[in-house]
């Protein structure tokens, strides 16, 4: 037996009994079974169920100098999650059983998150033919996607998505036509002052169009990765209304940046889709709001700093986004009032797991232990030379924030604590 | 003098004068067949272009040597620069050996921003990507200020390639922070998105740009943009949008016809305008030697 005491529960200060990693009791009197069982106490904070990541980049197996999988779970456990969802742009792409198998032997190892991996749509995400998604469902995998690559075959797309319903898989879609996507920034004034090549938003919200069109016709489920525009929330609303099977996530750098941040060229700022403009930040806040927008994923891509220290033009897409993830976004949508914390929970937890036909935490007899604990007090600034990630990668150093995750429950085990 | 010339941006009226105003000495020492002055005595400035331009690393080194400075030149092949790395070590082995002016070239839009961040020298940006090129903004200043005595006041109509010309932007920054009005001409392909948010009127027509116009000013259209499927042909550009003697006719009565160069005659403007009594383009290479001394002087002196 093992007891988190001192938590915020439902706004009362409780202890979470555990027995293994399932919770027997939740206890308000803070003096039951006191003095004969380890505790751990997690005074001044919240208990919440773990948050999980669908959409980060562990990087292994092959660049392992921007991150690996035990740096990733230790930055994963760090920011509160319990759970990640690995992308399979790695090297070699995670597009057979024998790459989930290695990622899942090497996760379990760490004893940190639980990792369900993605894997790759097409056979070495080359967009030609499908992967042998049965294959990989059988070793772990929840998801399917070529993020990084997105489907330029609206043919492909087809059979991948009839295909993954077949095995009750998700397909995610990194929705971006790449004929329109030549550029760096997001296309606008910003990118006209900078002279930087800009992408046009279409790129991103023309595929979301085909994928919503085509999830209608076939009677498919499709997930909508990293949303980032105005136009894009207004058409998955649309669908929605239809009763089309469409679900979507956005992440924290739609939620708190814009493209000002690229005028000083600062590389950190390069991720794909592009940061866009503030109408477009507030449409994702709506949509958030509204429960057109599903979950928050982070599509933490870390890094290594000699390639973010290029010139902008030749550094890589991405930003690393796991150990700031809640602190931006407490700050962003609860702090400010726009939404309730057990909202934010939703958004960053019980949704995604539903999505994903995955287990979560859940505070109530019998649920699974996978907790965070979060201050939602404590302020503090954003320093990415702290974090257990590789890649500091991240245009939000120096940025005040309120919200921080003082431990990680996985289950039963306390896996972090600052 | 500030200590980097990265570009016009968020320069005051008083910096551009200052610059202007020597200028036109250093232009009184051109006309006057003055090459050994020593203003620049002992520095030393680094020509640094990864991307070709004889015309313009010609017109840097003239320049230098005209004040009195050292001046090296340094190439950098394009093709080992598609990295990117090898710019940052570049620029570290320029760190060591002693220098104190880098005029840099470079592709990549922000690449004379990233390197005044890691050497010490002062910088002074020849162009780059479709960000800025201030050297050549000022130029362009300098000749319609000898030639109208103000700028204040003036209309500049700006036609051609606006989307992927630093020429326009450093003129556009300009121009409106000295009180000019700027309008804008380039078909709807190459004009990019948000421009008029930098101050500048987008016209519908070519000849709504120049009508009125005190400076019509002509850009490069490049070939390859044809190549690439911005415009269909260079003889429909030509005869829809291209600066011809009877569209000149809308500009003011004693209005100029400038270009960066180098010209392409008979797609953006007509060989017989380049020849011209309104062209001032070749006015501009001497205002650009002019201008580069000014700034090599003025940044020896506040070193
Ligand atoms: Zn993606």
């Amino acid at each position: 037996m093992f007891i988190i005491k001192n938590v915020s529960v439902g706004g009362k200060i409780a202890n979470i009994h555990l027995i293994g990693n399932k919770v027997s009791k939740i206890s308000y009197d803070l003096r039951e079974n006191m003095g004969v069982t380890p505790t751990f106490d997690g005074r001044g904070g919240v208990i919440m169920p773990a948050f999980i990541d669908m959409h980060v980049h562990l990087r292994e197996p092959g660049y392992e100098y921007k991150e690996d999988i035990k740096s990733g779970l230790q930055s994963a456990v760090a920011g509160g999650y319990s759970a990640v969802c690995p992308m399979p742009n790695t090297n070699p792409v995670c597009d057979n059983q024998y790459i989930v198998n290695y990622i899942m032997n090497k996760a379990k190892e760490c004893k940190l998150a639980r990792v369900y991996p993605i894997g790759c749509i097409s056979k070495g995400m080359r967009g030609l033919e499908l992967a042998e998604m049965a294959s990989m469902q059988k070793e772990g995998v929840v998801a399917v996607s070529d993020d990084g690559m997105p489907v330029g075959s609206s043919g492909l797309m087809r059979k991948a998505m009839e295909y993954a319903d077949g095995l009750g898989l998700l397909v995610i879609s990194h929705s971006e036509d790449k004929e329109l996507a030549k550029g760096y920034v997001n296309e606008g004034a910003n990118a006209t002052r900078a002279g930087i090549e800009g992408i046009n938003r279409v790129a991103e919200e023309s595929m979301i169009a085909r994928e919503i069109l085509l999830a209608d016709a076939l009677k498919t489920r499709v997930h909508l990765a990293h949303v980032s525009t105005a136009n894009g929330v207004d058409l998955i609303r649309w669908a929605k209304a239809k009763g089309i099977k469409v679900t979507c996530e956005t992440g924290p750098n739609y939620i708190v940046g814009t493209d000002d941040l690229i005028l000083d060229y600062n590389p950190c700022a390069k991720v794909n889709p592009p940061l866009r403009e503030e109408s477009d930040r507030q449409a994702i806040i709506a949509g958030l709001v509204d429960g057109t927008i599903d979950c928050i994923a982070t599509d933490h891509a870390p890094h290594s700093m000699s390639e973010k220290s290029r010139e902008f033009a030749t550094a890589p897409f991405g930003i690393s986004g796991l150990e700031s993830a809640f602190s931006l976004c407490y700050t962003e949508l609860v702090k400010s009032g726009l939404m309730t914390l057990d909202r934010l929970s939703e958004l960053m937890t019980g949704n995604v797991a539903k999505i994903l036909n995955i287990p979560c935490g859940e505070i109530a007899p019998n649920g699974l232990a996978d907790f965070v604990i979060v201050d939602t007090a404590a302020e503090y600034v954003i320093d990415s030379s702290n974090w257990f990630s590789k890649g500091k990668n991240t245009p939000f150093n120096g940025r005040e924030v309120t919200g921080n995750v003082i431990a990680t429950i996985v289950d039963g085990r306390v896996v972090y604590k600052k | 003098m500030r200590k980097h010339l990265l570009g016009l941006e968020g320069m005051s009226r008083d910096e551009i004068n200052q610059i202007l105003d020597t200028a036109d000495i250093m232009r009184t020492h051109i006309d006057n067949n003055e090459f050994d002055n020593e203003y620049a005595k002992g520095s030393s400035v680094v020509n640094l272009f990864f991307e070709n331009s004889t015309r313009t690393r010609t017109s840097f080194e003239n320049a230098s040597k005209f004040v009195g400075a050292n001046v090296v030149n340094i190439s950098v092949a394009t093709s080992s620069v598609t990295k990117g790395e090898s710019m940052y070590d570049t620029a570290m082995t320029l760190q060591c050996i002693k220098n104190d002016i880098i005029v840099m070239r470079h592709s990549i839009a922000g690449a004379a921003n990233y390197l005044s961040k890691v050497v010490d020298a002062h910088i002074i940006n020849a162009g780059d990507g479709q960000h800025e090129h201030p050297t050549q903004g000022l130029l362009d200043m300098l000749t319609m200020r000898r030639e109208f005595g103000r700028l204040d006041g003036l209309t500049v109509a700006i036609i051609g390639d606006i989307k992927y010309s630093r020429v326009a932007r450093s003129n556009i920054i300009g121009l409106t922070t000295m009180g000019a009005t700027v309008k804008l001409f380039g078909i709807k392909t190459l004009m990019p998105q948000g421009i008029e948010q930098m101050g500048a009127t987008v016209c519908d027509s070519i000849e709504d740009a120049i009508e009125g116009a005190d400076v019509v000013m002509g850009l490069r259209i490049q070939l390859e943009r044809m190549q690439s499927g911005q415009f269909p042909s260079v003889r429909e550009y030509h005869r829809e949008y291209g600066i011809t003697a009877d569209r000149l006719k809308l500009a003011k009565p004693n209005a100029i016809v400038m270009h960066p160069a180098p010209v392409n005659r008979g797609v953006e403007i007509a060989g017989d305008v380049v020849d011209g009594e309104k062209s001032r383009i070749f006015e501009q290479v001497t205002n650009g030697v002019a201008v580069r001394m000014a700034i090599i002087k003025l940044m020896s002196e506040a070193k």
